[in-house]
């Protein structure tokens, strides 16, 4: 993928598929140790020891209209590349949360790209499922939850075109008030 | 700053064109942007966006915007459908936000379906 942020919205489509309820994304860049941390957790149906283990392995996928599956792999793969660290935990019935560690100073590190944006489409275009997204840049923190904006929009559905564009700008705007990220697309 | 008193606003204003419309009525038209892998690698994204943006900036009210899963046609990704009450649906192919932009403009407000975007041109 051209950007982490796609690998994000790529793996989070796995907790939605998994009939997550919850879903917590946090993007955590520290750019004194130069390590970008990538938190994605669910509470949906989860998976046994034994398929975590064949996660990494392509021809590994429970989905029926193609054979194989791309989106651990490739996440995994983008994380190694850089020095970086993967890791699946999984409990059946509990949920998954999956963590990548980047190492930001490897020439091999994907830009991370527009992480807002894949954040705006995941809420948006899964009202069932409340999205609580962390975005850190040292010390300096923005945590958004599209529970919070349903609870106003009193019915209002979340992927109400002038909803969605408002929400984007929104959480851009909050994201470069963090300063010192990497720029967006 | 975007605020939350212009996301009340809006809620407002949307809520008083809800009255005189519905989820399962006649005139509306569903809009399917393909969200697996092989679509977000091809361009789901900007895809999507495009499409928020423009059938938001002419206010379609009748437009419901979703994502779909795998159809099982990767090579043809990002793929748009729009679905149509008594109408056979559409699927759009090899997208890109230039591309989005026309399918709402010509099909959805001008009712005209751009055939050479459809996955029957594109596969010839
Ligand atoms: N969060 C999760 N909860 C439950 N099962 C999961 C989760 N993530 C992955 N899986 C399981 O692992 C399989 C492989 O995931 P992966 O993302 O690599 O491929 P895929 O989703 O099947 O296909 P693709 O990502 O290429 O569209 C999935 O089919 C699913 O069965
Ligand atoms: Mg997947």
């Amino acid at each position: 993928m051209r950007e982490l942020s796609l690998n994000i919205l790529d793996v989070a489509q796995n907790s939605v598929s998994a009939g997550a309820t919850r879903i917590e994304i946090d993007v955590l860049e520290n750019t004194g140790t130069h390590i970008l941390t990538v938190r994605i957790a669910d509470d949906g149906r989860g998976m046994d020891e034994q398929t975590v283990r064949r996660l990494p392995d392509p021809f590994f996928t429970t989905r029926t209209t193609r054979k194989v599956g791309m989106g651990i792999p490739l996440f995994k793969m983008a994380a190694e590349m850089t020095g970086g660290t993967f890791l699946i935990e999984s409990e059946p019935g509990r949920g998954t949360t999956v963590t990548a560690t980047f190492r930001t100073d490897s020439v091999d590190c994907t830009p991370l790209g527009d992480v807002e944006s894949s954040i705006c489409a995941l809420a948006t275009m899964n009202e069932q499922i409340d999205i609580v997204y962390t975005r850190a840049a040292d010390e300096r923190k923005f945590v958004f939850s599209s529970a919070e904006i349903k609870a106003m929009l009193d019915g209002v559905p979340l992927n109400e075109p002038s909803v969605m564009t408002w929400l984007s700008e929104y959480l851009k705007e909050n994201a470069a008030a963090l300063g010192d990220l990497q720029p967006g697309e | 700053m975007k605020s939350v008193e212009e996301l009340l606003a809006i809620k407002n204003k949307v809520k008083g064109q809800m009255n005189v419309r519905s989820e399962n009525g006649e005139d509306n038209i569903r809009v399917l942007v393909g969200m697996a892998t092989c679509g977000i690698a091809a361009g789901a994204r900007p895809v999507l966006n495009a499409l928020v943006e423009e059938v938001a900036k002419r206010n379609l009210s009748n437009v419901y915007i979703a994502q779909t899963g795998c159809i099982g046609v990767c090579q043809y990704e990002p793929i748009v459908e729009i679905v149509e009450p008594g109408k056979e649906k559409v699927t759009y192919c090899k997208m890109t936000p230039e591309k989005a932009i026309r399918v709402v403009t010509d099909h959805i407000v001008n009712g005209k379906p751009v055939a050479e975007y459809t996955i029957g041109a594109v596969a010839k």
